[in-house]
């Protein structure tokens, strides 16, 4: 990797370090230790299934604000801002930046996922008091939501390459909504007849399909993930996040700085 | 023979307005333009004449219509001639979570300055800014000419061979615009290159061992600044102690005024002995005659109205 590439995705990674950007944890924190405390008191036997829920869920909806609303402002931010010009007038490939850009994003999403699993493991602790070999399915959970938002920092990429931050932001939300339902969406496809069936088909394979991703549930009630569906999401994951990201370069590659 | 530092041919922008993206309004005409290694080269013209436009066609931060250019010997799309080159941007914004150490170190990185040069480098280039005492602190807490200074040193930070300054003097004081002055006749000592928009002609004329003018996207003249400004117009102005203007010089239709205990009067050339008669005979001292030459500012009007002159009669 060319070392540019390293010292972009650093600088992105320390100004969201210094925009306090990891200041959710704290969000975070209190939420899961609060509702640790709370089901601890109000449930039972099903303690470990709604913390295992609930802490997985936080970690992926905390994961995609951030993805969002800081990867719809990676590229616009600095036109608007002007901060580009200091950088293109270097020996700075612009495929370069937009991969610097994405490293740096999702390197402060998977710090951000480390000291958030860091708190589910503790809550987990707290209200079961002992960890069992099932509990290592939670890092597959965890790897999957990092697989998610490496689509989603590629998208919000993609769509700040060319647009402002609030249509982007608006962008990538609404496909992350959409591509959560990809299943359904699919299923829907699958009834459908003549030129809705082939619309609904298109849209069905042209939107990140999340919910392949989401296996929190299942790995709550300690039923195994198989190896396949592993492979898939990883494959799936870098395909759709290459694609993304080319296409931003390709965006990018043309724009000319206003 | 020196080699030419840029060589500009035949560069051109036109943007395509309006909704649908059809109506072309064209921001810079084919402009040709040459600068020798080793000069300061002064690129004048008033806002929105296409100075910025020029200066970021050759940063590649947009794309020409047309044309082409060369820098340092070498196209100007290569991004490996980049390393060599300083650009200073209008009104510069810098991220703002760095200090001006980390910044430096940050532009010098991505510039491929070796990490042993970086931090000793920027020791250097912050004191020659004026922000050694404050480089600890974060830029979103600096003023706008303190920004200006991080600017100019992440400009020359990597100490290029070329340096482009757009509006360097923006935002400085004058001890501030002093300095930059002064920075810009080291690079030239040590035998960079320096390409400098400015609509400050004080500046430039102070400054430039050349420049161009360019007015609604069109270069309108270029020259070396003592050429462009050694043409006498005719006329001699003549300084003498006192406050009297007597009638005889009055009469011989000079423009005066009185400064102090001393008069300035501006009249032809051919009235010269004349005057000085007059000033004799009234037994007033006088200090000195000089021939009145143009100055930089009086040739950009000129080129200016002259341009204003012609799209008026076109139009």
């Amino acid at each position: 990797m060319s070392a540019r590439i390293v010292h972009i995705a650093s600088n992105t990674f320390r100004e969201a370090v210094r925009d306090r950007v990891l200041y959710n944890l704290i969000a975070f924190a209190l939420l899961l230790s609060g509702a640790s405390i709370l089901v601890g008191q109000i449930s039972i036997d099903i303690e470990k299934l709604v913390v295992i829920n609930l802490g997985l869920t936080a970690v992926s909806l905390f994961g995609v604000v951030i993805a969002i609303f800081i990867g719809i402002g990676l590229v616009s931010k600095e036109i608007e801002k002007r901060t580009l010009y200091t950088i293109l007038s270097r020996p700075v490939r612009r495929w370069e930046f937009i991969v610097g850009k994405f490293f740096g994003l999702a390197g402060t999403l998977v710090v951000n996922v480390f000291f958030m699993a860091i708190g589910v493991f503790a809550a987990l602790f707290y209200v079961s008091h002992k960890f069992i070999a099932a509990d290592a399915l939670i890092f597959v959970a965890l790897y999957f939501i990092i697989l998610e938002f490496l689509i989603l920092c590629s998208l919000a990429l993609l769509f700040s390459s060319f647009s402002s931050p609030l249509l982007s932001a608006v962008f990538a939300f609404s496909l992350f909504v959409i591509g959560s339902f990809a299943e359904d969406l699919r299923g829907f496809a699958g009834m459908a007849h003549g030129f809705t069936r082939w619309l609904a088909t298109g849209a069905a394979y042209l939107v990140p399909n999340f919910s392949a991703f989401n296996v929190v549930s299942s790995i709550a009630h300690e039923q195994p993930v198989a190896a396949q569906l592993i492979l898939h999401n990883t494959l799936y994951a870098l395909f759709y996040a290459t694609m993304a990201l080319s296409g931003a370069v390709l965006i990018f590659e043309r724009r000319n700085l206003k | 023979m020196t080699m030419a530092a840029i060589e500009i041919l035949g560069l051109e922008k036109t943007y395509m307005v309006g909704f649908w993206r059809k109506r072309p309004k064209t921001a810079l005409r084919p402009l040709n333009l040459t600068v020798e290694e080793g000069e300061i080269f002064g690129f004048l013209g008033p806002n929105g004449a296409g100075k910025t436009t020029t200066l970021k066609l050759l940063m590649g931060l947009i794309f020409p219509t047309a044309g082409s250019a060369r820098m340092l010997g070498r196209d100007f799309t290569d991004p490996e001639i980049k390393a060599q080159i300083g650009f200073l941007p209008e009104q510069p914004y810098f991220y703002d979570h760095l200090t001006a150490h980390e910044l430096l170190e940050y532009y010098g990185q991505l510039s491929g300055v070796p990490a042993k040069k970086r931090k000793q480098r920027a020791e250097e280039v912050l004191q020659q800014v004026g922000l050694r005492d404050i480089q600890g602190v974060q830029l979103r807490k600096f003023s706008k000419g303190m920004l200006q200074r991080v600017g100019i040193g992440q400009a020359i930070f990597h100490d290029p061979k070329l340096v482009f300054f757009d509006e360097p003097m923006s935002g400085l004081d004058p001890m501030g615009r002093r300095e930059v002055r002064d920075l810009m006749e080291q690079l030239k000592l040590a035998g960079k290159t320096v390409f400098f928009s400015t609509h400050i002609l004080s500046d430039a004329e102070a400054l430039c061992d050349r420049v161009a003018i360019i007015h609604r996207g069109e270069l309108r003249g270029v020259g070396a600044v003592e050429d462009l400004t050694s043409s006498v117009q005719g006329k001699v102005e003549v300084i003498w102690q006192g406050t009297l203007v007597p009638a005889s010089i009055k009469a011989l239709g000079a423009q005066y005024h009185v400064t102090g205990d001393t008069v300035r009067a501006v009249l032809p050339e051919n009235q010269q002995d004349a005057a000085i008669d007059a000033l004799r005979r009234e037994r007033i001292r006088l200090i000195a005659i000089t021939p009145v030459r143009t100055s930089l500012e009086d040739y950009f009007v000129e080129k200016l109205q002259r341009a204003e002159t012609t799209a008026g009669r076109i139009a």
